[in-house]
């Protein structure tokens, strides 16, 4: 069986359906799969939503993907901030489209700064801003503090 | 309206034009002894502070001004558990110009969101402390009639130390400027300081020992283990003297060396250093209160009407 066959196999084993209206978000790197549910807030839709974790995947080896079974109006930027190399369709119709995702240069309120002397530990009310300050190495900084932003689900 | 958070806030020429009014008002001060009659500056100082707060409020009384404000949190509605959006709201009504210093880092940008009148950070926890470092760079400026072609030794906390950073950052911005970055690796400089060092090219070595290196520099900054700044006391005693600069050491520098520290000094820069024509730690205080007249001058866009 080739690496593409295979890889479409495991996926018909796990008994996905193929959706006609909705959002698939593929190629997730291993791992991140769940980061994104929870960043996306998935668990409050009553529509199906799918992860699949740990998928073969003859360009990544292992992959997450999350299929979504409805369009919705979704954050783009925590996407691209999560993981910047996702492949995204949106599905009308039974039809694929592809949609483009960048790194983002700020999100805001998604992530929460993990230094104990930034004014975002005390101030009530407070935007939790970071800024993309290293876009090759994907690194992000609290723009209050500046400390740098460590994703605990990212593996190095 | 200009804020004043971080050092890069100001491009060189407008730190250049800072440090240019300040040589005028320091030739003449008597032609700026009312620029700001009628003005007030507010002192939002969260933590205790001598030099700075008190820097600020003669500058402005110099400046014919007047001043009102709180010198700890303790003072302040932040007892009460106001954030310090809503106090620089009320403050705005109050003031026309404010300096701000907190224990946690960003506080001064919170407040500069928020404000309807210039906030200037007075230090904001170990992150940026940027008037220190207009005070660091008027004093080089002074002392040795240049900001380039030096070799330029910092020594002790690199690590929480706010003014080191901010003084790294604006220092880096002009031509052929060397480091040498002396610290026990503890207290070393962070990544992110560094990273943007090696960006720019400016060359940097990091040592430990103060000694190997005094021959080679021409401007030495001496900077406090900071109590405040450790979590654990264990840490704090084992490397608070890791770094002291005595007379004999100063036997090993060049004779046009200048040493400069931001105070308060405790035991880092020995007594008998004071009396070595190259301990310049005190008049830079004096270059302090020059700079931040001429930084109120300009934020309060009072320069035109001189």
């Amino acid at each position: 069986m080739s690496p593409e066959n295979r890889e479409k196999n495991d996926e018909q084993n796990l008994a996905i359906e193929k959706i006609q209206e909705g959002i698939v978000i593929d190629h997730i790197k291993a791992g991140s799969g769940m980061a994104l549910y929870k960043h996306l807030e998935l668990d409050k839709l009553d529509c199906s939503v799918a992860i699949i974790k740990n998928a073969r995947s003859q360009r990544m080896g292992k992959k997450d993907i999350i299929k979504i079974n409805k369009i919705l109006d979704i954050d783009w930027d925590v996407i691209g901030f999560i993981d910047c190399n996702v492949t995204v369709n949106l599905i009308h119709d039974g039809k694929s489209e592809k949609k483009n995702i960048t790194l983002p240069q700020e999100v805001r309120n998604v992530i929460v700064c993990k230094n104990p002397r930034c004014i975002t530990s005390i101030e009530q009310g407070i935007e939790q801003v970071f800024k993309l300050a290293d876009p090759v190495h994907h690194i992000y900084r609290c723009i209050y503090c500046e400390q740098k932003y460590e994703p605990k689900y990212q593996k190095k | 309206m200009k804020h004043i958070i971080d050092p890069l806030d100001l491009s060189v020429e407008e730190i250049d034009s800072f440090m240019d009014l300040a040589d005028k008002i320091l030739a003449d001060p008597a032609a700026y002894a009312h620029v700001c009659k009628g003005k007030k500056l507010a002192t939002l100082f969260y933590e205790p502070s001598t030099r700075t707060r008190l820097s600020f409020e003669s500058a402005m009384l110099n400046l014919g001004g007047n001043v009102l404000g709180f010198s700890s949190a303790a003072d302040s509605s932040a007892s009460k558990g106001e954030s310090v959006a809503d106090t620089i709201r009320v403050v705005s009504h109050f003031a026309d110009i404010c300096a701000l210093r907190h224990p946690k880092e960003g506080a001064p940008l919170v407040a500069a969101m928020h404000s309807k009148i210039p906030v200037v950070n007075a230090g904001d926890g170990g992150h940026q402390h940027p008037t220190q470092t207009l005070t660091d760079l008027m004093t080089i400026r002074a002392l040795k009639k240049r900001l380039s072609h030096m070799t330029v030794g910092i020594c002790g906390d690199l690590k929480f130390g706010r003014t080191t950073h901010s003084l790294l950052r604006s220092l880096a911005r002009y031509p052929d400027i060397r480091f040498v970055l002396i610290s026990p690796p503890e207290l070393a400089t962070p990544d992110y300081i560094l990273d943007e060092l090696r960006e720019k090219g400016v060359p940097f070595q990091e040592v430990e020992r103060l000694e190997d290196v005094m021959p080679g520099l021409d401007v030495l900054y001496m900077t406090r283990v900071q109590r405040e700044r450790f979590f654990n006391e264990e840490d704090y005693i084992r490397l608070k003297d890791s770094y002291i600069l005595d007379a004999q050491k100063m036997t090993l520098a060049k004779e046009d060396m200048i040493v400069l520290h931001p105070l308060p000094r405790v035991n880092e820069i020995a007594v008998e250093v004071d009396d070595d024509p190259r301990a310049c730690y005190f008049e830079q205080v004096r270059y302090g209160m020059y700079i931040r007249m001429a930084l109120i001058i300009k934020l309060l866009g009072l320069e035109e009407g001189i």
